[in-house]
């Protein structure tokens, strides 16, 4: 396959040596396990258990709400010890309703039924179990990974496009398990394709990882349909809608989705997934995070239970050196924040990452815009980050969607380039939220009307039932009285 | 000549008398921009404006005599589409919404304020605990005036994990 160009884009210092070829360990498990019931794209979960029960690992804890959803399983065998509210990964540090799992160590399985065979199942049902295991995207996007393969496979999507691109700094995971299990994201690969009724797959890898190229390649030598390509090292080719671009030079259009232009990307961890569970019908209750950074002693590559701490990997890999460190939860780049790293990792955690100050940077007072343009060529989506800003900061919301704000995807490399250190992704964040605020006031104004119009119309209805009821009892009145004054005659 | 100007004096005199008799007789009442307020204010007559009904404040909007901010009902929502339609500027210095809040410790179930509500937002039995569904509420405060025990505050409201957005960036320049 000849490889396109995508536009913009930068070249931030990796920084994967410090965690790069480490073999992936096992966190040791937590005694307590918190699983926010928020943790995909959609509508959040449903919880099924109640305080004070039992849980096999793997059992169903909270089901899917909506289409748009994902199950929850027992990361591990336990007792639900509560249900209530605790802090989100999330940068604003609020508090989202999550299960409380207070873990025994057994390790004790659910009974779940014996596997089939993939291959013999329709490609729905397959769709179907991924959705069951509770798969989502697992490279952040956290979109339910069942509804991506049933609807592309409704558009008619013919390659599966597996990204392993990796773009992020620091981050090695999606490396990590390409060494390491291949062979099974191989599986999953074929899964999915049988899932999709899709005929080719390719798989991207960015060529600073070639222990990882090599060991895909080996494992899909055997499919033909299956082949491996090795990216150059830009960031950000591992978006989905670059990436695509990079493959095939088609461009997604805007408010458009990727598999308008006849691919479907998933991540590595998601093919992974699949294999878990349609093979060994596993749900999902654990995933690989990487724990790096300057501040991080010993940086490693963990398979870790969904719910477990962000402190809980934080001190298994030598505690954080430095109390300036600041906290985040992905890459550098894109990364969320943590309020503190009393978080719990979620399914789409792919870093824990604790930078020092040299890392970051020094905090520079941000000065003026001077107009250079760099942002400009730096934005992969070809919009104009220094236009966009001037509007978010004079409030000029009309005015900044109209620059296509929808379409920015913050991936940070106009900031990354900015001399003057103007933080752009945060304008397009607060944009956005105020776009967001403003969208639900008007539907509260239209709700507003609503229920003022279904009081009135009650009142209506109640002085209509009196008016009726003294009607009927005038009439009921009036014949006693006549057959009263037929007596007295 | 003399024929010419008579001509065009007769002529025009009696244009411009046609025209001024159109004028009045085919005259449309001017009231396209308040037809268009009507639309957009709720049309409850709640009368939590002061004005008699919404007929009333569409002609206050309309004579430049009330804010665009004068229903609370409609909230920030309308506050900005009405200034829009008046081509009028908003003053948004009023801060944050603020919502009616119930102290459980202190309310009495009177019921008092139930009855009141334009938008059933309040939820409750005589003798028993009421609360504010802040999904419903409007903030227009007409209930935190009858309760008995002020236990009814008007209250910012707390941020969501939905409704919490970045802040704009403290910046001297950009």
């Amino acid at each position: 396959m000849r490889l396109h160009d995508f536009r913009g884009g930068v070249h931030p210092p990796s920084r994967k040596h410090l965690s790069a070829g480490r073999p992936i360990e096992s966190l040791p498990l937590p005694s307590r396990l918190h699983i926010p019931l928020q943790q995909h794209a959609g509508a959040p979960a449903l919880p099924v258990v109640t305080v004070g029960q039992q849980v096999g690992k793997g059992e169903l804890l909270a089901r899917e709400q909506g289409v748009t959803s994902a199950p929850l399983h027992a990361p591990s065998s336990g007792r639900i010890a509560a249900i209530g509210e605790f802090t989100a990964p999330h940068a604003s540090g609020l508090p989202l309703p999550t299960i409380i799992l207070d873990t025994d160590g057994e390790e004790r399985w659910a009974e779940r039924e014996p596997p089939a065979d993939p291959f013999a199942l329709s490609p729905e049902e397959v769709a179907h179990r991924v959705g069951a295991a509770g798969i989502v995207g697992m490279g952040g996007a956290n979109f339910p990974a069942a509804v991506k393969l049933s609807k592309a496979r409704q558009a008619g999507v013919h390659t599966l496009v597996i990204n392993g691109a990796e773009c992020e700094p620091y981050v090695t995971c999606d490396d990590q398990l390409m060494r390491e299990r291949a062979g099974e994201i191989a599986d999953g690969i074929a899964i999915m394709l049988h899932a999709l009724q899709a005929p080719h797959a390719v798989v991207a890898i960015e060529n600073n990882k070639p222990e990882a190229v090599e060991a895909m390649s080996d494992a899909c030598r055997h499919d033909a349909r299956i082949e491996v390509l090795s990216l150059p090292s830009r960031y950000p080719a591992g978006s989905a809608k670059q990436l695509i671009q990079l493959l095939t030079g088609l461009e997604t259009p805007a408010g458009g989705r990727g598999t308008d232009t006849g691919l479907l990307v998933h991540n590595v961890g998601t093919a992974y997934a699949a294999h878990r569970a349609l093979r060994h019908d596993r749900p999902l209750i654990s995933r690989i995070v990487t724990v790096s950074g300057g501040a991080v002693p010993e940086p490693r590559n963990l398979e870790v239970p969904i719910g477990a701490l962000a402190a809980d990997l934080l001190a298994y890999c030598g505690g954080v050196s430095d109390e300036r460190a600041r906290l985040l939860m992905g890459g550098p780049m894109m990364g969320q924040p943590l309020p503190g790293p009393q978080v719990p990792v979620i399914k789409g955690t792919n870093g824990i990452l604790a930078l020092t100050p040299d890392e970051i940077g020094e905090a520079v007072e941000p000065s003026p815009c001077i107009r250079c343009g760099r942002c400009v060529d730096a934005c992969p989506m070809g919009l104009l980050p220094l236009e966009l800003s001037k509007r978010a900061r004079g409030e000029d919301w009309e005015g900044i969607q109209a620059l296509g704000l929808n379409d920015c995807m913050s991936c940070g490399s106009c900031a990354y380039v900015c001399p003057s250190h103007i933080p752009l992704p945060q304008y397009f964040a607060y944009a956005r939220g105020m776009l967001a605020a403003q969208r639900r006031e008007e539907q509260k104004a239209r709700r507003t009307r609503e229920l003022m119009e279904q009081r009135q119309a009650r009142f209506e209805r109640q002085e209509r039932a009196k008016a009726e009821a003294a009607a009927q009892r005038r009439a009921a009145k009036k014949p006693r009285t006549a057959v009263l004054e037929a007596d007295e005659d | 000549m003399i024929a010419a100007m008579m001509t065009l004096t007769v002529l025009g005199s009696l244009l411009g008398l046609l025209l001024s008799l159109a004028a009045r007789y085919f005259q449309v009442p001017s009231d396209a921009l308040r037809e268009d307020i009507m639309e957009l204010l709720p049309g409850v007559n709640c009368g939590q404006c002061g004005y008699p009904g919404c007929g009333g404040a569409a002609d206050a909007l309309v004579a430049g005599t009330a804010a665009p901010t004068l229903c609370p009902p409609g909230g920030a929502a309308l506050a900005r589409a009405l200034a829009a339609k008046l081509g009028r500027a908003l003053d948004v210095s009023a801060g944050p919404p603020l919502l009616a809040e119930i102290d459980e410790s202190l309310c009495i179930g009177c019921a008092h304020c139930g009855k009141l509500c334009a938008t059933d937002a309040i939820i409750g039995a005589p003798k028993q605990i009421h609360v504010v569904l802040q999904e419903a509420c409007t903030g227009c405060g007409v209930c935190v005036d009858v309760c008995p025990t002020e236990c009814l505050r008007l209250r910012p409201q707390k941020p969501t994990f939905e409704s919490w957005c970045w802040p704009k960036p403290a910046l001297a320049g950009v």
